[in-house]
């Protein structure tokens, strides 16, 4: 398995801690999930109520590396300053970066993608970067100091799965060496797999599990889509042909007619 | 000094962002800020001064994806 920035996964899951029905279930999710990452955010806080300080007192017990995003914003600027306040949160150097262009379909602003990839490595960040399977945009980002690539799935929150199967696999075939997340748009442990069936190094997924009618079962069951996946992709899958090719002997058959 | 806590206007006594964050009750919480839209270290604190009309940001952990 591909290092992330030196560290070797336990799992090929990273797991989002947002919109679950109760933090007992969100723990529970992690747990049967067995994700070794998760993501977080950063929102204002009340000096009066403080339910930033409980929900991170659920996370530091999760035994698993955090990944702070920077969801919401909008800006190279935004994005840059709130990674720079997230590490001194988190004490991490790892930063998903989002840098939103559009708000109907979430997708990224790949130009201050870019930009703020390579300030924040220049800072000493390892950049996580939210992008989309655009090669040349990929390039870029390596070019940038990206040690790792996560393009969408398809639009975050939408459960739709693999949008573009070829982009998501010419990606894995330009860069065999770099660690690859399919990040966002994944709703079925059907897609978890097929994305780890393409070779990818992870998922990242969050939606899929908080919304279901059963946070906990269906942790469990991408747990077993993400294994079965990366499984496959080991085992060396055979090609699809278009037609049909006897699996059952025809030699030896008796003559009967 | 009136200056804007997450914003909202709040009226507090003009001192150190370390005097200010102990006036609204973050005590040792974790969080983070930012002024004016650049980001104050927490080792900066102490001797940051903050100015009438200043927009101060105070983030925290929070849920995510």
């Amino acid at each position: 398995m591909k290092q992330f920035y030196g560290v070797t996964l336990k799992t090929p899951l990273m797991l989002g801690t947002a919109q679950y029905p109760s933090p007992a279930i969100l723990a529970d999710a992690f747990k049967t999930s067995c994700a070794s990452v998760a993501t977080v955010s950063l929102r204002r806080e009340s000096g009066r109520d403080k339910s930033g300080q409980g929900f991170w007192s659920i996370i530091r017990n999760l035994d698993v590396h955090i990944l702070p995003n920077t969801a919401g914003c909008y800006t190279v600027k935004e994005a840059v300053t709130t990674a720079h306040m997230a590490r001194e949160i988190f004490d991490t150097k790892w930063i998903k970066l989002e840098v939103i262009g559009h708000t109907d379909t979430l997708q990224p602003n790949v130009f201050g993608l870019v930009e703020a990839a390579k300030i924040l490595t220049q800072d000493g960040f390892e950049v996580f970067p939210y992008t989309t399977e655009d090669l040349v945009v990929a390039d870029k980002l390596l070019d940038a100091g990206c040690q790792v690539l996560m393009p969408w799935g398809a639009p975050i929150g939408s459960g739709q799965g693999l949008n573009n199967l070829q982009g998501l696999r010419s990606l894995r075939a330009h860069f065999p060496d770099i660690p690859l997340v399919v990040d966002a748009g994944i709703g079925l442990p059907s897609h978890a797999a097929h994305a780890m069936e393409l070779g990818y190094d992870a998922v990242l997924l969050n939606t899929a599990v908080a919304k279901a009618g059963n946070p906990v079962e269906m942790a469990h069951a991408m747990a077993l889509a993400v294994e079965a996946g990366q499984a496959a992709a080991i085992a060396d899958p055979m090609e699809p042909r278009d037609m049909a090719a006897p699996s059952t002997p025809v030699i030896g058959k008796a003559f009967l007619t | 000094m009136k200056i804007n806590v997450n914003g909202k206007p709040q009226e507090l006594k003009s001192g150190s962002l370390s005097d200010t964050l102990a006036e609204l009750g973050y005590g040792d919480a974790k969080i983070a800020t930012a002024v004016n839209a650049e980001f104050i270290p927490a080792a900066l604190r102490d001797t940051y001064a903050l100015t009438e009309g200043d927009e101060l940001e105070i983030l925290a952990p929070m849920q995510g994806g």
